[in-house]
């Protein structure tokens, strides 16, 4: 399987259980199983060729101007975790299945789980950083929505936010730090810099990337200081923990740093930053969760100390070292995504997570004492499990450092012996000692579904301590050949005799039994102490960001709109006279254009209508007839100076626009109260002519002034018809060379026309819809409100406006006309007759509801586009042809018609929506609903005739 | 012609920007689809004037450049009157929602509005409504 399918499914299965909400946890849970199943296949397919020392690799151009392309590789490294990701995701996803409730919404829990895992999948299998860069974002945002999946809870908020901010600052340094190595090595494929380990190293610029890739993979990976967020990200839903919090996303960061060893590592910079962070990390995170009374905050912070414990001995920089982090990579994962579900059952089934409030489960619950005991003596390093193995590894890499050896070993041993002490403690202190009475609930053993899981995680734990070699070596050595770019070979034994790692690990061990004994006092003590509380001084900041925020507003605006406006005038003027004082413009080149009569009378209107609009704009209806009276000029305008499409499209939106101002008008006062000074109107009217007088000056330099280059459209001009078949190349740019900003465009026409429904949806509830209810309207209504000659003049004029409509639609290829001009003619007979024989009675006869015909139009345009891939063409491409239809001219056919046809449907959604909404709101104000197309019922009055 | 169509979207500027200066919000909108106008007719109007020249092939052998004025801001300007209507409709809705919901169409933010409450902590004070 492709590596990039293998990437792609996770985000395949990520829309299943949206799509299946209605159909249960179960159904959820197979669909998404399912879709990782598959992918940890179609990896475990790729074994043989990586362990014969071949990459798989999948290469999609993308943007590659930029040198972002997607470019997927399968190695040793990309294999290990993808198996972590993938193997654990499907426990997960099974474990999740039986751990969360009715209520919860379990179709978003699964899709921000399938999305994380395919985020997750796409940082590990990624060949370009830019790509992985992506990625890793993504991971930040699906992490943040899963740890606040439940949104009720406080706790579950901060922690999310806290996580994202934290991982989101630390990916933005990463995205520098990134940027700055690809400058470096040439190229953003990471197998290609994996090959200039001695350019980057030389590079003055090497220790500023260092030290930002190291903030990006020390915040993901909960290093301190950055350690603190991890703990409070424990508010997510127990398997959000199991999975991202010891398996997968805390793991980003250290395969980061494996990912890039090769090229960073080896320096002393290296060393001492990334082994001494670790070194403190292991530390602190030990001492801390020995102290936690939370079984969850434990394990969190035990956590952070196994992943200091591998940034350490990624830090040592040396094959060894490598061989030893990878392969605690391995039993970590497996051990500790074990103790986290483990410690989600005890939650599940006694009601707590306090480890005061438990003891006695032994007896209680056998299956998961068994479970957890064998998890939790692997991460205690107890002999023959394989947590042991690798923490033999990492206190023999430490003694046999070249440097601060010493240093090195007591520090680890101190922390190895914490880790035993928090590690026992789990075991006695939850499950044995006497049984207690006060059990939230009483325990039991949870069903198989929920122990499955962390059982066949556990039995791994003994297989792998058991027989090292034969059921993990080929992957370590397969993934530390990946990192250290050098052919490994582990040799991992149970013995090696007795040497300095034993006889430390042997002071850790017993060390760690005198901690647990010694428990009692040494909290009491603990608790005593006086110690910085991260989280408290993490929201001061926040809170000291948030202050300065407001402050600043406060100080830049007092919430008068024309002051900012003036403003930002001013700003602009200002902003355009620098730039022509300073500037250069050319010679006036270009002759000026004899004055015709008609548009010099055009002209007169204008300025009359535009100062008659000034002066009366208090009267509203008066002022909106001068206005629509400048944008038919406009379109006039547009027609005189060579461009039918724009007078067309200007002339038909002019009316949609009156009659939507028109229909606003309706409510809102009809006269506008002189309340400014007369100073302040000078002062207005003072800054409007200057920018007036700016705007015009400018236009006429421009217009005076040949073209400074050559305007790139003589090529749209040139191959208009060559490549787009049409002759109208306004149109033909529109679908076809800039076809893609059109497509963005009814996007965002569509998203217009949704928030105006969605403005609508709130007016007609809650304190407006009362309001609303009690509409006093401040005019008469018209006694004739749908008048005979309207009605029928328009329910003529409907087939004759729809039949041009299409014409214009047809036509548009090659004449002006085209999908947005046919849409909005389209979009005025439908109108007229809304407006003769009003709302109601019209949308009785209209069944298609708007938003279908917006979301149509953006389907029917992409999916045109993505019609060119089929044919090995790019977003877009048209091809066409011409036919000829019985009694009909030669039209033609292009794959630009059905785009176009996208354009028609979203512009005729959107107008009508628009429309329909505030008709809705006219309606909630007690406008009658007519039964009748007319108030006058013709059929009486025939028979009244008749008699 | 020229300076009549300069003289007149510099007319359309003043008075669209005279307008936004408003205290309400009708004339706040009015002065934008002047605005609109002028800024479309400026975008237009970068492509030269020109008089019986539109950008439509006629034939299709060799195309000469100067048979045709510049067809691209044509396109732009199109797509952006329709976007624009689209503004103006989201800005009337706006308006009309506010005045509805408020009681007057009053464009600046009331003083009351301003003075939020003084921050103690980060966090959002009651949580969302789950049931909704």
């Amino acid at each position: 399987m492709s590596p990039a399918l293998i990437a792609l499914l996770p985000f395949i299965g990520a829309l299943l259980p949206g799509l299946l909400v209605r159909s249960g946890r179960s159904v959820a849970a197979t669909a998404s199983g399912t879709t990782t199943l598959i992918a940890l296949l179609g990896l475990l397919l790729h074994i043989p060729a990586v362990m014969r020392g071949e990459e798989i690799v999948a290469r999609f151009e993308w943007l590659p101007l930029i040198q972002l392309n997607a470019n997927f590789r399968i190695d040793g490294l990309g294999l290990l975790f993808g198996i972590l990701i993938l193997g654990i995701g499907l426990l997960i996803i099974t474990y999740a299945r039986f751990y969360l409730s009715r209520q919860d919404s379990v179709g978003k829990f699964y899709t921000y789980l399938m999305l994380f895992q395919g985020a997750m999948m796409g940082i590990v299998l990624s060949d370009n950083i830019l790509l992985l860069l992506v990625f890793w974002e993504l991971t930040s945002l699906s992490s943040f929505l899963l740890i606040g999946y439940w949104r009720h809870l406080p706790a579950g908020r901060q922690g999310a936010r806290m996580a994202l901010t934290v991982t989101g600052m630390g990916g933005l340094a990463m995205i520098a730090g990134m940027l700055i190595l690809g400058q470096i090595a040439g190229s953003y494929d990471i197998s290609q810099i994996l090959q200039s380990k001695d350019a980057i190293q030389a590079s003055p610029l090497y220790l500023p990337a260092l030290i930002l890739i190291l903030i990006g993979a020390f915040t993901k990976s909960a290093q301190f200081p950055f350690h603190f967020w991890l703990p409070h990200a424990m508010a997510a839903p127990t398997p959000v923990s199991a999975y991202l919090h010891s398996a997968t996303m805390v793991k980003a960061g250290l395969f980061l740093l494996a990912r890039l060893w090769p090229v960073l590592s080896g320096t002393p910079e290296w060393f001492w930053i990334v082994a001494t962070t670790g070194l403190i990390t292991m530390l602190l995170g030990a001492a801390i969760a020995l102290f936690k009374d939370d079984l969850k905050a434990l394990l969190a912070f035990s956590t952070v100390s196994h992943l200091g414990l591998i940034t350490m001995l990624l830090g040592f920089g040396t094959e060894e070292a490598a061989i030893a982090a990878v392969f605690h990579i391995i039993n970590h994962a497996t051990f500790k995504a074990a103790l986290f579900m483990t410690a989600g059952i005890i939650d599940h089934e006694t009601g707590t997570r306090s480890i005061a409030r438990l003891g006695g489960l032994r007896k209680l619950m056998p299956v998961t004492f068994l479970i957890g005991t064998v998890a939790a003596l692997s991460m205690a390093g107890i002999p023959p499990l394989n947590g042991f193995l690798s923490k033999e590894m990492m206190l023999y890499e430490a003694s046999h450092l070249d440097q601060a050896r010493q240093l090195f070993m007591v520090v680890a041993t101190v922390a190895a012996l914490f880790s035993v002490g928090y590690s026992l403690r789990f075991i006695f202190h939850v499950f044995t000692g006497p049984e207690r009475d006060d059990y939230p609930h009483h325990p039991h053993d949870p069903g198989f579904g929920m122990w499955a899981g962390p059982a066949l995680l556990a039995v791994l734990v003994v297989l792998i301590g058991l027989f090292p070699n034969t059921m993990a070596g080929w992957l370590v050595d397969a993934s530390a050949t990946a990192v250290t770019q050098h052919a490994a070979h582990s040799h991992i034994y149970l013995w090696h005799g007795v040497n300095a790692a034993l006889i430390m690990s042997i002071i850790a061990i017993a060390g760690g039994a005198a901690l647990l004994g010694g428990h009692r006092p040494l909290l009491a003590a603990w608790d005593a102490a006086p110690r910085p509380e991260a989280k408290s001084i993490f929201d001061g900041l926040l809170l000291a960001c948030v202050r300065a925020g407001r402050g600043l507003t406060d100080r830049l605006t007092n919430g008068s709109m024309p002051r900012a406006l003036t403003g930002f005038t001013l700003a602009a003027l200002f902003a355009g006279c620098y730039a022509w004082y300073t500037g250069a413009a050319g010679k006036v080149t270009r002759p000026m254009l004899p004055i015709e009569p008609v548009p010099f009378i055009g002209w007169l209107l204008v300025m009359t209508a535009t100062g008659c609009m000034v002066f009366f704009h208090r009267v509203r209806l008066l002022a909106l007839v001068l206005v629509a009276i400048v944008g038919l000029i406009t379109s006039m305008f547009f027609a005189y100076f060579s461009a039918p499409d724009l007078a067309l499209t200007q002339i038909s939106v002019e009316v949609v626009t009156v009659i939507l101002l028109l229909l606003a008008l309706n409510f809102l006062p009809k006269r506008t109260l002189t309340e400014t000074s007369s100073s302040r109107r000078g002062w207005h009217a003072f800054v409007a002519t200057l920018s007036g007088v700016g705007f015009g000056a400018l236009c006429y330099a421009i217009m005076r002034r040949d073209f400074a280059f050559d305007p790139i459209s003589g090529y749209m001009l040139q191959n208009s018809y060559k490549l787009g078949g049409g002759d109208n190349v306004v149109n033909v740019i529109l679908v076809d060379f800039r076809g893609y900003d059109t497509f963005g465009e009814i996007t965002v026409l569509g998203i217009a026309a949704l928030a105006i429904f969605a403005l609508t949806q709130t007016l007609l509830q809650g304190n407006s819809a009362r309001r609303l209810l009690n509409w006093k309207h401040d005019q008469a209504r018209a006694g004739d409100r749908h008048p005979l000659m309207l009605v029928i003049a328009t329910r003529v004029l409907l087939p004759i406006s729809l039949v041009v409509g299409i014409f214009i639609f047809l036509r548009g290829h090659n004449q002006p006309g085209g999908g947005f001009i046919a849409g909005l003619v389209v979009a005025i007979a439908l109108l007229m007759q809304y407006m003769a024989s009003g709302y109601a009675w019209a949308q009785t006869r209209q069944t298609i509801p708007y938003h279908a015909l917006i979301g149509a139009g953006v389907v029917a345009a992409g999916v045109t586009g993505i019609g060119a891939w089929f044919n090995d063409k790019p977003f877009l491409t048209s091809a066409f042809g011409y036919f000829k239809l019985p009694f009909l001219e030669e039209i033609e056919l292009a794959t630009a018609m059905g785009f176009d046809l996208g354009v028609f449907l979203c512009v005729v959604g959107a107008v009508m929506l628009a429309l329909n909404s505030l008709s809705r709101i006219a309606r909630r104000a007690g406008e009658t609903v007519n039964e009748k197309p007319m108030d006058i019922d013709l059929s009486t009055e025939q028979q009244k005739g008749a008699l | 012609m020229e300076l009549l169509v300069a003289t007149a979207i510099g007319a359309c500027t003043a008075a669209g920007i005279y307008l936004i200066l408003r205290l309400r919000t009708f004339a706040v909108v009015l002065g934008m689809t002047m605005l609109t106008y002028a800024i479309n007719a400026f975008l237009f109007v970068s492509g030269r004037l020109v008089v019986n020249k539109p950008p439509i092939l006629h034939g299709h052998g060799e195309v000469h450049l100067a048979d045709y004025t510049d067809p691209l801001p044509q396109a732009l300007v199109l797509t952006a009157i329709v976007i624009s209507f689209g503004m103006t409709a989201v800005v009337v809705m706006m308006s009309l929602g506010a005045f509805i919901e408020g009681g007057d169409d009053r464009i600046n933010m009331p003083k009351d509005d301003r003075i939020m409450p003084p921050l103690k902590t980060i966090d959002d004070t009651k949580p969302e409504d789950e049931t909704a």
